[in-house]
């Protein structure tokens, strides 16, 4: 891995977004406005927006950042820029932590303005820290930006990489707690909760909801989103190869 | 037919290359010298497997069998990334950039000097266009963007696939000085097409057919043993001979007059 390359490659990639400010406002507007909608949407039951506005704080910015992240990486296959990239003197990992840096840094944005809004105009009222709440929220973004690299390995067109996310995140919206507490899950499903790494996000966030401090709960899940989004950058590197059919 | 000098000045040695795609053969033990210092035409019909060989030198086709050293080292060797530009068919280069902007990333990526985005935006005739937005160039700039992009670092052999499609007569024959100069210089040029009028700005040419080597001589030295006024027709002169010769044909026995043209333009002929 090299200094150079991979901060070349986040450069690249950061001037990119900025030749498309439709997709930059989509990033950073659209989350926004869905937990606007969430909070007017319980409007009449604030205990409701209380439970789970912060975990929807994780998981919309983790939604929008792995689409992005999935179809922005396929382009790069499908154009013969990544082919190109692949003979000359690359790492794999300079290519793809070039990209964790960019889409990193626009998650980071992302969640500022995400967090300001729930916490601040709406008045989310949580029992743990608010920074530590930012941290989750920023770190969901950055697990949603890997997830969607690694995925855009198996998908051949912007079709199948939009497909991914019915396919790769629904399941795990569904398992991750936010439905029925994971302890009441049955056990199969419970096992299954237990590998998905939304899980511990959402993990994280209502130990935030419903706990003061920063405890070390929260400190384990947010290591374990962290540690899923290294190992997906790793395994995106694995999927990489310069020699092709 | 084989280069003397094969092994003493060879910027590309193939030796018994057979790739297989999705259980298809698309080559079938190819062997071929590239001189350095040449410009090497490979020529052949679409879907002869030009492209398959041009990724084989590169070192980004899995291959089935044989080996391909290209200066000196197999083809694909991490020592090979700085010192080998490729230009892929479509222009490989990002359409959401400026033509300034992707230049000086590859030019980072390549570890390139600071001057060379200039430089080869002067060498394809597109000096003063850095601003201009790759997505919103004609086709054939974009194509030479693409190939500006892999003059960048001054590589020693340039694998260029049908980098003249599309571009008009006069920036074609630019591009042929171009490539002459460079060869000058000492660089290798393999070039791909499909049009044989440009056999004749080659110093050796590769002829292909179907996944095999048709010839591999100097326009003069080809013309000559085929008896033949131009690249075309020897070519299909080549083609017939080849397909009387190939072994399990079932109309092999059907007899040809020597003189008579290949059986693609007759079909050709006669639906018109």
């Amino acid at each position: 891995m090299n200094l150079r390359r991979t901060l070349a490659t986040a450069r690249r990639v950061l001037l990119q977004l900025r030749n498309d400010p439709r997709t930059v406002a989509m990033l950073l507007v659209v989350p926004c406005v869905l937990i606007l909608l969430l909070k007017y949407v319980f409007d009449g039951s604030p205990q409701v927006f209380d439970s789970i506005g912060a975990p929807m704080l994780g998981i919309f910015p983790m939604i929008v950042m792995f689409l992005v992240t999935a179809v922005a990486t396929l382009r790069e296959r499908t154009s013969g820029t990544l082919e190109r990239l692949l003979t000359m003197p690359l790492g794999k990992l300079d290519l793809l932590l070039g990209y964790a840096l960019a889409f990193g840094l626009v998650a980071l944005v992302q969640g500022v303005l995400a967090f300001g809004l729930t916490v601040g105009l709406l008045g989310l009222d949580i029992a743990g820290p608010s920074w530590a709440l930012l941290a989750v929220a920023v770190a969901d973004g950055v697990l949603g930006m890997a997830l969607g690299l690694f995925v855009s390995a198996f998908a051949a067109t912007e079709f199948q990489a939009v497909q991914f996310m019915p396919a790769f995140l629904l399941p795990q919206l569904l398992l991750c707690g936010l439905f029925t507490p994971r302890a009441e899950m049955g056990t199969l499903l419970r096992w299954i909760s237990d590998v998905l790494p939304l899980s511990y996000a959402v993990d994280a966030m209502d130990k935030l909801t419903h706990q003061s401090g920063f405890g070390g709960g929260v400190a384990v899940d947010l290591g374990v989103v962290l540690g899923c989004t290294l190992l997906a950058l790793a395994l995106g590197a694995a999927t990489l190869r310069r020699r092709t059919a | 037919m084989m280069n003397s000098s094969a092994a003493a000045g060879a910027a590309v040695e193939v030796r018994g290359l057979s790739v297989v795609r999705g259980g298809r053969p698309v080559l079938h033990g190819l062997d071929l010298t590239v001189a350095t210092g040449s410009v090497t035409g490979l020529l052949g019909p679409s879907g002869c497997g030009k492209t398959t060989l041009l990724r084989s030198v590169v070192g980004v086709q899995k291959t089935a069998a044989g080996e391909v050293t290209v200066l000196g080292r197999p083809a694909g060797s991490p020592e090979l990334r700085d010192r080998v530009g490729y230009v892929t068919q479509a222009p490989s280069v990002y359409a959401d950039l400026g033509i300034g902007a992707n230049l000086r990333y590859f030019a980072e990526v390549l570890g390139a000097p600071r001057t060379d985005p200039a430089r080869v935006l002067e060498q394809v005739g597109l000096a003063g266009r850095e601003k201009d937005l790759v997505g919103q160039l004609s086709g054939g700039q974009r194509a030479r963007v693409s190939l500006a992009a892999a003059l960048l670092g001054s590589p020693r052999l340039l694998v260029l696939d049908e980098p003249t499609v599309g571009l008009d007569p006069v920036l074609r024959q630019d591009l042929w000085q171009l490539f002459h100069r460079l060869a000058a210089d000492g660089v290798t040029l393999l070039v791909s097409s499909h049009v044989m009028d440009e056999a004749a700005r080659c110093t050796r040419l590769l002829l292909m057919r179907d996944g095999r080597m048709l010839a591999d001589d100097t326009p003069t030295g080809l013309l000559a043993a085929t008896g033949a006024p131009d690249v075309e027709t020897a070519f299909l002169k080549l083609v017939s001979g080849f397909d009387r010769e190939a072994p399990g044909r079932t109309d092999a026995d059907v007899p040809r007059r020597p003189d008579v043209e290949a059986p693609r333009r007759t079909d050709a002929q006669e639906s018109r």
